[in-house]
C-alpha cells in the first residue's frame, strides 16, 4: 500500500478517537446532578444568561441532539463564552498559545539535544560507570517532579546566583533576548523527564543495533567509531527514540501546566489550572479538547516520520 | 562428597513461590524500594508518636521559624511549652516537620488506592475485552479516546467536576490510568487464549468464568504487580501536582504537595517549605519506581525482556 493511502487511513482512525474524546467531555457536564447550563454560565451569571446558554445548547431536546448541536459548533471553533474571563473562549486560547509553544518547543529541542549524545555514550561505554550515571540519572529524572526541579532551579539560578528571572514571561514581539531569559528555566525544568526518557531509550535502541553484522561490516572496513555510532547505528536505532518523543507529548503536556504555574507564564497550562480554580466549564472544556487533538496529531505525524526514517518500513 | 550417606529422607523440592520470595530478596532494587516505602508506611502509621505536635495547630507568633529555630506552643493543658522546629515552620506558624510526617499518609493512601482500584477494574474490563469479542471493539475504542487525553488534564478536568476531597482526588487519577491496564490485561488475554492447555480445557468443557479464574488470571498476577508499583508511583505525582497546583486535597489536609503550595509565596526567603516535603516526595516515588524496576526483572522477566 502507499504511503498516502497509509496516512489517509491513519488520520480516518483519528476520527473516532476524537469522537470519543468529545462524547467523554460532553457528558462530564451533563452527567454531573446539577444544571449545565448554569456551571457553564459561572457562578456570577444571572437567570437571564442562564437561560441564554440553555436555549443556546438546546438543552431542552435529546442529548443527541444536544450533542450533535455541540459538535457543530466546536468544529467551526465556536467554544462558547468564558463568562470568568469575559471573553470568547476562541480568543482567550489565542492569546495563550505562544508562550506554550515556544515553552514546549525549547523544552524538546533542549530535552533531544542533552539526551540523544547521552544515551549513545552511555551505549558506546556500555557497563562503564559513565554507563551507570547515565542510567542513574535517568531513573532519578523519571521520580523527580517537575516543580521540585523548578524550584531547586530557580533558588540556584534566580535567587542564589541571580543570573536569570525568577518567574514571568516576555513575549517573542518585545525582543528575543528577554523571550529566551524568561524560557531558559522553564524549559530545563521541563526538559528533565524527557532527557530522562529519551536517553534510555536511544541507549537502549542502539544497542540492539550495535550488535547488527552491518556494524561489524563497517568497523571492519575501518569506519571511525563515531562514524558507526551516529552515521550508521543511530540511524537505524532512531524509530524507537522517534516514538517515545510521541508518546511523552503527553507528558509534555502535563509538565507545561506544572511549570507554568510555577514560573507564572500565561500561557495555555496556566489557563487550564486558572479555568479549573474558578471552574470555568466553557475554557476546560476547549483545553481538553484541543490538547488531546494536538496529542493524536502528534503521534501520527510520528507514524509518518517512521517512513522517512526507516525506508524499509512498508505499510 | 560422592559418599555422603543420606539417613534422612530428602526434603521435598522447595516450592516456587519460596524460589520466587528468594530471588526478591537478592534483587538489591527491590530491596532498596522495599526498605524506603517500609520507612514511609511507619512514618505515616507512627506519627503522632514521632516528636510531632498538631500538624494544623495555626500559631501566629512562630510564623516562617527557619529550620532549627525555637519556638513556643500552648498545650492541651494551657501551659507553654518550648520546641525546636527541625523544618522550621510556615506561614501560619505550622511545624513543617509535623506536616510533612503526617503527609506520609495522603501520599500512601492515594498511591495505594489509586494502584489497587485501576488494576483491579483494568482488570475486569480487560478479561472482558480479550475473551468477547463483541464486547472488545468497543471497550478498545473508548479506552483509545480515553488514552487520547493527557493523564494530568484527565485527572484535572475530573476533579473541576466534584468537591475537592481526597476520594475525589483518587477517583480522578484513577480513571485515566485504566486505560492502560485494559491494555496489558487484553494482550495477555490473547496471547494466553492461544496456549495448548487453554485449548484443551475449552475443549474439555470448562465454563468461561472457570477458564478465565483458572488459567487466564494466573498469568496476569505477575505483570499486575508490575504495573500497579509504576501507577503507584505515578499516582503518588499527580496528587502531589493535584495539590500544589491548589486543585487537589483540600488545603487543611497535610501533604506534600499542599505544604508546597502554601510555601510558594515566601519561597526565595523561607525555602525550607519547599526543600522538605519536595525531598520526602521525591525519595517516595523514586524508591516506588525502582521496587517496580526491581519486580519486574525479578517476578515478570518477560516485560523485562520487552522494555
Amino acid at each position: 500500500m502507499s504511503m498516502y493511502g497509509y496516512l489517509f487511513r491513519r488520520l480516518l482512525g483519528t476520527i473516532p478517537v476524537m469522537l470519543v474524546v468529545a462524547v467523554f467531555i460532553f457528558l462530564m457536564l451533563r452527567l454531573t446532578p446539577s444544571d449545565p447550563a448554569a456551571i457553564l454560565a459561572g457562578d456570577a451569571a444571572n437567570s437571564e444568561q442562564i437561560a441564554q446558554i440553555r436555549q443556546q445548547l438546546g438543552l431542552d431536546q435529546p442529548m443527541l441532539q444536544q450533542f450533535l448541536i455541540w459538535s457543530g459548533r466546536v468544529l467551526t471553533g465556536d467554544f462558547g463564552e468564558s463568562f470568568f474571563f469575559k471573553k470568547t473562549v476562541a480568543s482567550l486560547i489565542g492569546e495563550r498559545i505562544e508562550p506554550t509553544l515556544s515553552l514546549a518547543t525549547l523544552t524538546m529541542a533542549l530535552a533531544v539535544l542533552i539526551a540523544v549524545p547521552l544515551g549513545v555514550l552511555a551505549a558506546h561505554k556500555h557497563g562503564s560507570w559513565i554507563d551507570r550515571t547515565v542510567m542513574g540519572f535517568s531513573v532519578l529524572g523519571f521520580s523527580m517532579p517537575s516543580f521540585v526541579v523548578a524550584y531547586l532551579l530557580i533558588y540556584l539560578f534566580a535567587v542564589w546566583l541571580g543570573w536569570l528571572p525568577v518567574q514571568g514571561y516576555q513575549r517573542i514581539a518585545e525582543g528575543v533576548g528577554g523571550w529566551l531569559r524568561g524560557l531558559i528555566l522553564p524549559s530545563l525544568t521541563l526538559s528533565v523527564i524527557f532527557v530522562a526518557l529519551i536517553a534510555r531509550m536511544t541507549r537502549t535502541s542502539l544497542l540492539e543495533v550495535l550488535s547488527e553484522d552491518y556494524i561489524r561490516t563497517a568497523r571492519a572496513k575501518g569506519q571511525s567509531e563515531r562514524k558507526v555510532l551516529f552515521r550508521h547505528a543511530l540511524r537505524n536505532a532512531a524509530v524507537p527514540i522517534v516514538t517515545v518523543i510521541g508518546l511523552g507529548v503527553a507528558l509534555l503536556i502535563g509538565g507545561v501546566i506544572v511549570t507554568e504555574s510555577v514560573f507564572t507564564i500565561p500561557g495555555l497550562g496556566r489557563l487550564t489550572v486558572d479555568a479549573v480554580l474558578a471552574r470555568d466549564y466553557p475554557t476546560i472544556q476547549a483545553v481538553v479538547l484541543l490538547f488531546s487533538f494536538v496529542y493524536v496529531m502528534i503521534n501520527l505525524a510520528v507514524d509518518m516520520i517512521y517512513t522517512v526514517l526507516d525506508p524499509r518500513i512498508r505499510y | 562428597m560422592a559418599d555422603v550417606i543420606l539417613d534422612t529422607p530428602i526434603a521435598p523440592a522447595p516450592v516456587k513461590p519460596n524460589a520466587a520470595l528468594r530471588g526478591l530478596l537478592r534483587n538489591p532494587a527491590v530491596l532498596f524500594g522495599g526498605a524506603v516505602i517500609t520507612i514511609v508506611l511507619l512514618m505515616g502509621l507512627l506519627a503522632p508518636w514521632l516528636g510531632t505536635i498538631d500538624p494544623a495547630a495555626i500559631n501566629p507568633i512562630a510564623r516562617n521559624k527557619v529550620p532549627g529555630a525555637e519556638f513556643s506552643i500552648r498545650t492541651d493543658t494551657g501551659e507553654r511549652i518550648k520546641m525546636i522546629a527541625a523544618f522550621g515552620t510556615d506561614g501560619l506558624g505550622r511545624d513543617v516537620y509535623s506536616r510533612v510526617i503526617y503527609g506520609a499518609r495522603v501520599s500512601l493512601l492515594v498511591g495505594v488506592s489509586v494502584a489497587v482500584i485501576s488494576v483491579a477494574v483494568g482488570l475486569f474490563i480487560g478479561l472482558l475485552a480479550g475473551f468477547f469479542r463483541i464486547l472488545d471493539a468497543v471497550i478498545m475504542r473508548v479506552m483509545d479516546g480515553l488514552m487520547a487525553i493527557p493523564a494530568i488534564l484527565l485527572a484535572i478536568a475530573m476533579v473541576s467536576l466534584f468537591r475537592s476531597s481526597v476520594w475525589t482526588v483518587i477517583i480522578a487519577i484513577t480513571v485515566p490510568q485504566i486505560p492502560g491496564v485494559v491494555r496489558l490485561v487484553r494482550s495477555i488475554v490473547l496471547s494466553v487464549r492461544e496456549e495448548p492447555y487453554v485449548e484443551a480445557a475449552i475443549t474439555l468443557g470448562t465454563s468461561t468464568p472457570k477458564l478465565l479464574w483458572r488459567h487466564v488470571l494466573p498469568n496476569t498476577i505477575a505483570p499486575m504487580i508490575v504495573q500497579g508499583t509504576f501507577i503507584c508511583a505515578s499516582a503518588i505525582l499527580v496528587e502531589a501536582i493535584l495539590s500544589f497546583l491548589g486543585i487537589g486535597v483540600p488545603p487543611e489536609i497535610p501533604t506534600w504537595g499542599n505544604i508546597m503550595a502554601e510555601g510558594r509565596q515566601v519561597f526565595s526567603l523561607y525555602p525550607h517549605n519547599i526543600i522538605y516535603p519536595g525531598i520526602c516526595l521525591a525519595l517516595t516515588i523514586l524508591a516506588v519506581n525502582v521496587l517496580g524496576d526491581g519486580l519486574r526483572d525479578t517476578i515478570d522477566p518477560k516485560m523485562a525482556k520487552r522494555v
